[in-house]
């Protein structure tokens, strides 16, 4: 098994939590695993991503090369096409729809959404709208999270471990949020599917 | 034993702490910044009274570390490269006095400038210094190589240094601990003339130095980090330095590599090993992220060897982070099928948050200086200088650490009246205290702005330094007490803060102006914090 994962959103945005709780449920299934992430400068409301690599098999490089990731995860519309040169041309696109506009010329939602469209295997889902709906708006990032799982062949036990590992120490409220939100963007993915 | 999911960073940490590590030094600095953090969290650390905690700058940091090391301890130091030219004085002559406990100078270089003024790497001063170099190429190696670099230091009486580069320090993987080691025990050096590097007593030590250079080089070829992987095309030869190797197996799965390959992570050179590959090739391609040190150590100024292929013939470009790709173009032949980033894709740069306090700063800063032509603002490095960009575009320079102080003494003395120094209060403590003390000696016609967001913000905001101090520093350094002023930098103070600003622009001798409110992301952190520490009181 090989999945190779691009994370993409904006500083801030949460995506090191999507990368540690996918991380931490593949340590748990014994998979290899590499994961690049950025700290520094761009977390200041910059374009930030990370590379997630797992494998059954030992990894080399800790980035993707180009053109080989079998996934997009994005918290972000513009940001998740900012990677398609990355993403093999059968792999799949999976965004959240709400623009994070703090630039000028951030392009217009009319264009943006049919070129993520125009990706063969994609699903574009409303996380925040989902967060919203569990009561917890702060949890799009785990609802985007969840709308990738039915291609990430990571069970429900791996992650619900990752989740305790992460969110545990701030009470089993904490865990149980966020496998609501998993559970959402999944249930999200399959309405999508079913349009 | 149990396996960890680490980044770099915390893998050399983890490593530290596992090798009786007794103290940890580090100014924080993108990409090492993890490194002293995870040993300042860490319980175990604290449970062995390691010592851990930030020091002023490098400089004080590398010197507090061969002090540890004198006392027969196993110290660390933490820096990002341009830091080592901070510390580069200590760094240099502690390869000349030695050490006594073990002691390992991390340096972190950051090709591409994800956050760094420059990309500078940290292995031309490992040569320079004439010590042994370590180059993880991975997380495990990272780890594994901190025992042996303290064990190596301490047999040959060598500083050690590791270096790492961004996307090693800031990737996790999975690590396999070892059964620890305990600390030493205090034991000064056998000799205790070996530290003063007196002239005579210098000459003896910088002698031992080279004489140690041929034993280091022996260690490089036995130590078994440094590895030869035969091949059958004989055609062309490949060294690698780092965690370039991982971008060269990369691209040959499964034994589908047929050139020979020198896998280097450890210097000096192994001399025997690199002339084992060139004899039996016709040519050589060096991968190696960073400056091209190996490429042109093997093609000489002449050039008149074997074709050498790298960075300075254009096989790989001559700057910026390899990736897979890149090396991919270098090794294989292929076509060049890259697909486009969307028009629709615009650059996000970082920017300063939403109600921070720089932004206040330099908006008074920017109406008080209306009245004058542009270009009189110098600088530092810290969140502040992202006031470079639109909106604000305030500042004019950004060099290194304290240098907006002194520039802005040179500017004035050539007659820019007044100059003005903006810089952070960490970065103030770090380096430009001694820069004022020159100003106020000169009574330099400037005016500096010391950003005091009680914080270390830029790198994630570690204490600052500087916190609680300020006032008393520049009144200590003979700042007169009329020409310091602290100001509220918040939208409803702007136009008081203009005015204390313009009249002390009026002002033909030195002084400071002190904006002072905490970094917003510091004071959520704390407010959490502090939330959590009541929750706990209620339960
Ligand atoms: C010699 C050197 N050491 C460390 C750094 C990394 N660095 C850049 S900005 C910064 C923090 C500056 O803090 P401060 O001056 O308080 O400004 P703030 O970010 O809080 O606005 C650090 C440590 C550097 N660029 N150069
Ligand atoms: S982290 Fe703090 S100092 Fe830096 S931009 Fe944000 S509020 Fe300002």
């Amino acid at each position: 098994m090989k999945k190779d994962i691009i994370l993409a959103g904006v500083g801030g945005q949460g995506i090191l939590t999507i990368a540690a709780t996918i991380g931490l449920a593949a340590v748990s299934k014994g998979l290899y695993l590499k994961q690049a992430e950025v700290h520094g400068m761009s977390q200041r409301g910059g374009a930030v991503q990370s590379h997630l690599r797992l494998s059954s098999s030992p990894i080399h490089s800790d980035l993707i090369p180009r053109g080989k990731a079998d996934m997009i995860i994005a918290v972000e519309p513009m940001e998740s096409i900012r990677y398609i040169p990355m993403l093999s041309p059968d792999g799949w696109l999976i965004t959240n729809n709400t623009p994070y506009v703090n630039i000028p010329g951030y392009p217009d939602m009319n264009a943006l959404l049919p070129e993520i469209r125009s990706h063969h295997n994609h699903i574009i889902i409303d996380a925040e709208q989902t967060a919203r709906d569990i009561g917890s708006k702060r949890s799009a990032n785990m609802v985007t999270l969840g709308a990738a799982l039915p291609f990430l062949e990571i069970e429900m036990k791996h992650l619900e471990d990752a989740l305790r590992q992460l969110f545990g120490h701030k009470g089993e409220e904490m865990v149980q949020t966020n496998l609501k939100a998993l559970e959402g963007g999944k249930k999200a993915t399959r309405e999508y599917q079913e349009g | 034993m149990q396996k960890l999911l680490l980044l770099g960073d915390e893998a050399i940490a983890q490593g530290a702490i596992d090798s009786g590590l007794s103290g940890i030094y580090a100014y924080p600095g993108t990409p090492s910044t993890e490194i002293t953090e995870y040993v300042i969290r860490n319980k175990e650390a604290r449970e062995k009274k390691i010592r851990a905690s930030w020091s002023a700058n490098e400089k004080t940091a590398m010197e507090a570390a061969l002090g540890m090391s004198y006392a027969g301890k196993r110290a660390m130091v933490c820096m990002k490269h341009v830091g080592l030219n901070v510390a580069a004085d200590a760094f240099l002559n502690s390869a000349i006095t030695g050490a006594n406990g073990g002691l390992i100078v991390v340096s972190a270089d950051d090709p591409s400038m994800h956050s760094s003024q420059n990309e500078q790497d940290s292995r031309f001063y490992g040569q320079f210094a004439m010590i042994p170099v370590l180059e993880p190429s991975n997380q495990q190696e990272a780890y594994d190589m901190v025992r042996y670099g303290f064990e190596i230091s301490e047999k040959y009486g060598t500083p050690v240094m590791m270096r790492i580069t961004t996307r090693l320090a800031h990737s996790r993987s999975g690590i396999i601990r070892k059964e620890g080691v305990g600390q030493n025990s205090l034991k000064l050096p056998e000799d205790l003339t070996q530290y003063i590097l007196l002239p005579s007593l210098a000459r003896k030590r910088y002698q031992l130095l080279l004489e140690n250079q041929g034993v280091f080089k022996k260690e490089s070829g036995n130590s078994g980090y440094n590895r030869f992987f035969d091949g059958e095309d004989k055609k062309r030869g490949i060294i690698t330095t780092g965690i370039a190797y991982n971008y060269l197996m990369e691209n040959f799965p499964e034994g589908s590599l047929k050139n020979p390959v020198l896998k280097i992570t450890q210097y000096p050179l192994p001399e025997k090993m690199v002339r084992k590959v060139y004899e039996a090739c016709d040519e050589i391609l060096v991968i190696e992220e960073g400056y091209p040190l190996v490429e042109d150590m093997l093609k000489g100024f002449l050039n008149t060897g074997k074709p050498v292929h790298g960075r300075m013939d254009g096989t790989l470009p001559r700057t910026g982070e390899l990736t897979p790709d890149i090396v991919e173009k270098a090794v294989k032949e292929g076509p060049d099928d890259e697909q486009k980033v969307s028009d629709l894709v615009q650059v996000r740069p970082p920017k300063l948050c939403k109600g921070c306090s720089h932004m206040d700063s330099f908006r008074a800063l920017n109406a008080a200086l209306e009245e004058y032509s542009k270009g009189r603002v110098f600088s530092d490095i810290g969140c502040y200088t992202l006031s470079a960009m639109k909106p604000l575009e305030s500042i004019n320079s950004c060099v290194d650490m304290g240098a907006s102080v002194t520039m802005a003494v040179g500017a004035a003395d050539a007659g820019l009246v007044p100059a003005v120094a903006a810089i952070g209060d960490s970065t103030f403590t770090h380096s430009g205290m001694t820069g004022l003390l020159d100003a106020v000696i000169s009574d330099s016609p400037i005016t500096v702005l010391i950003l005091d967001n009680s914080t270390t913000a830029m790198t994630g905001g570690q204490p600052s330094a500087a916190l609680g101090k300020l006032e008393d520093i520049c009144k200590g350094i003979g700042v007169k007490e009329e020409h310091i002023h602290v100001i509220n930098p918040i939208p409803k103070e702007h136009d008081k803060n203009v005015k204390i600003i313009r009249e002390e622009l009026e002002h033909p001798g030195i002084s400071v102006v002190i904006p002072r409110r905490e970094c917003i992301q510091t004071l959520a952190k704390r407010m959490k914090a502090k939330r959590k520490v009541r929750q706990e009181k209620q339960s």
